[in-house]
């Protein structure tokens, strides 16, 4: 075929910059992302070391290893609901029922461990089976909302509400159940070793130079294989520094007589962001699920099983719910009618949107989703060694997340102009 | 061109509720040809190459495709036949980028596991058998494209299916004038590829610088069809406008379907 050229004015298209290198690469593209409305992490990061600092000079318990280990043993159920949020919200759905389903997730567990209760199992076993309930009952909802065409803010809300009764009928009368399974209680009180904390910062460190490695060696020749090698220190760095930061301040936690050492459920979230990352960015189910929320209509067209996309979404929001709940009632070692905790569902989501996840679906990442949950962690945890009242936590909370999504829109709008 | 057609619909009826899109459609393609699909707001054509492309099957009727009579459920039936449609809203994906979307809904993968080198390397070789060089990189999203840029990716996915029926709606509607002459160079160029083209179109202008045959529909029923060398724009248009429904049997036109010369 000869020459046609059928692409129109615009004028030069934005993307020139991939091509630079080094720092000024960097920078051309810091602008190039800024013109086009990818803020990346950048600004949650920027953020998270502002509100470190802060509370550093003004906190008194705030520096310390032993709350550096509560705060992670705090964020961690946050951010795995938090995780199921991203998918959901990458379709332009929204789930309401989470937080009571993370409830019905340890309450499962409670009732499947319990001693002399004649159904007593293996603490992992009840586990996997509580996260498999959580799962169909996200399927259940997830159906609804895919093959009835019920919108998923109604149905979840009706979610909510079922699951929030059932907890009630359950505990109103029982009180409170004890968990003594010890696996299920490692979840949130195991600690690393202190050389085996260190032994899995190498290897989350060495992560990403693999992947980077990898893109280089099976993408010869392609975009995706270009490395800006700016980029890369600095990521290297960034990630090193979080990594090794993280043990050797935990390794340095003493409560009484005993040391602390690396949270299991702090390896926990990483694992399952490394996971969902997998899922969301190299697997076909997360390009259609990035596809069905860009274009719902487009992806049918394109011959994308959208209700299947759909339903297996819900899935996954339910099975990080029941994750994430039976990670909660471990820190207590037991449910309760408080359950689940404060606003879990609203941090949760709220997690999700300060790291840039969109409501309106298509566009956000996994990771975004654990820097809004440490975001708000520490936001919360700070606050609350400072004696900050609720009311306030609740107030300063609401506004972070304000000003999130205040500067996504503007980055949306942004990426509409440069376009077209 | 080959005689037989490529595609051929016989009798297609298609109602939505109690509104009757289509009734007793007939309407043919053959390899190598470009037929332009006209007729006015509500005619039906839109509907028509739906029920092609899989989206709305129709209620009753027969699609013969390469001589043999095919049923086609989904997109994917349609696909695999080699039927590709470019739709007036593009249908794509503006979050994702270039290579994502030429690719979109049937990734190259092992073990579901996206080959993203494979897929890069297969957009940029298409479209560069395009000649589309304006757009800088292929992993820009798509919100970032000009309105040519975007046109001439949702063609370049079409094409690249190795697909032997391309279908375009609307194809300029969008474009300034030398963009759309460029496009519609482009529609020409793959029907002397040997590709079946259908076109539509409310441009008549257009459709008489690239269409072979232009067959017309009204209020749901075929009215006609035309040779383009042997009619004017005039004869169409009354055909778009009053054309009274004609059982189309090949070609060449029937002729009582307007006053053509």
């Amino acid at each position: 075929m000869t020459s046609v050229d059928v692409a129109g004015p615009g004028g030069p298209a934005p993307g020139d910059a991939v091509e630079l290198r080094g720092i000024a690469g960097l920078y051309q593209r810091a602008l190039f992302n800024l013109r086009t409305g990818n803020l990346g992490p950048a600004p949650i990061i920027i953020g998270e070391v502002l509100v470190v600092a802060l509370f550093g000079f003004t906190a008194t318990n705030f520096f310390t290893a032993v709350n550096f280990t509560n705060l992670i043993n705090e964020m961690v159920g946050t951010a795995i609901l938090a995780y199921g949020v991203v998918f959901v919200l990458l379709l332009g759905e929204i789930d309401l029922s989470i937080g009571y389903l993370a409830g019905i997730g340890a309450l499962i567990v409670a009732e499947l461990q319990l001693p002399g209760s004649g159904h007593q199992l293996n603490g992992i076993l009840a586990m996997v089976i509580a996260i498999a309930a959580c799962a169909a009952i996200g399927g259940v909802q997830g159906s609804i909302v895919a093959f009835v065409g019920v919108p998923s803010f109604v149905v979840t809300l009706g979610g909510f509400l079922i699951w929030q009764g059932v907890i009630l009928n359950k505990l109103e009368q029982r009180g409170t159940i004890i968990i003594q399974d010890r696996w299920i209680n490692y979840t949130d009180s195991y600690a690393f070793s202190h050389f085996a904390g260190f032994l899995i910062a190498a290897i989350i460190t060495a992560l990403y130079p693999l992947s980077v490695l990898y893109k280089r060696v099976a993408a010869r020749g392609t975009e995706i294989a270009r490395v800006n090698w700016g980029a890369f220190a600095v990521k290297l760095v960034g990630i090193a520094v979080a990594s090794f930061g993280t043990v050797a301040i935990a390794n340095h936690g003493r409560v009484i007589a005993t040391s602390l050492g690396l949270p299991l459920s702090g390896v926990i979230v990483i694992f399952f962001a490394i996971l969902l990352t997998f899922l969301a960015k190299w697997t076909t189910f997360g390009r259609h699920v990035y596809a069905v929320g860009g274009n719902a209509e487009a992806a049918r067209r394109a011959g994308i099983n959208v209700p299947r996309i759909r339903v297996l979404v819900f899935m996954i929001s339910g099975a990080t719910a029941g994750l994430g709940g039976i990670i909660f009632a471990s820190q207590v070692n037991s449910v309760a009618l408080t359950f689940p905790p404060g606003n879990l569902l609203l941090n949760a989501i709220a997690s999700a949107v300060i790291g840039g996840v969109s409501l309106f679906g298509g566009r956000g990442e996994v990771r975004g989703a654990l820097l809004g949950a440490v975001l708000i962690g520490t936001l919360q945890n700070g606050l609350n060694t400072l004696n900050v009242s609720n009311g306030w936590i609740y107030i300063i909370t609401g506004l972070v997340l304000l000003g999130a999504v205040t500067l996504d829109t503007v980055a949306v709008r942004l990426q509409a102009r440069s376009g077209r | 061109m080959s005689d037989s057609p490529l595609l051929q619909l016989r009798g297609i009826t298609k109602t939505f509720g109690s509104v009757e899109a289509l009734t007793d459609v007939d309407f043919e393609v053959r390899a190598g040809e470009v037929m332009a699909l006209v007729g006015d707001n509500g005619a039906g054509k839109s509907t028509l190459i739906k029920c092609v492309a899989g989206i709305h099957p129709p209620d009753s009727g027969q699609i013969f495709f390469e001589g043999g009579e095919v049923h086609i459920h989904g997109p994917k039936d349609a696909a695999r036949l080699g039927i590709e449609v470019v739709y007036q809203d593009l249908a794509l994906c503006d979050n994702l980028d270039v290579v994502q979307n030429m690719y979109l809904g049937r990734e190259s993968n092992r073990f579901q596991i996206l080959n993203e080198a494979a897929m890069e390397h297969t957009t940029a070789a298409t479209l560069e058998s395009l000649a589309v060089t304006t757009i800088s990189s292929i992993r820009q999203p798509v919100a970032t494209l000009s309105g040519g840029q975007r046109q001439s990716v949702a063609v370049a996915k079409a094409v690249q299916w190795n697909s032997k029926l391309v279908i375009l709606d609307e194809p300029t509607a969008a474009l300034g004038v030398a963009q759309t002459e460029q496009v519609l160079a482009l529609v020409r160029r793959l029907g002397e590829q040997g590709l079946a083209v259908v076109i539509i179109s409310h441009n008549l202008h257009d459709i008489f610088e690239t269409a072979d045959r232009i067959t017309v529909l009204r209020l749901g029923r075929t009215v006609g069809v035309f040779e383009r060398r042997a009619t004017t724009q005039q004869a169409v248009v009354e055909a778009i406008t009053y054309g009274a429904p004609v059982k189309v049997s090949g070609i060449p036109a029937a002729p009582e379907a307007g006053g053509e010369g």
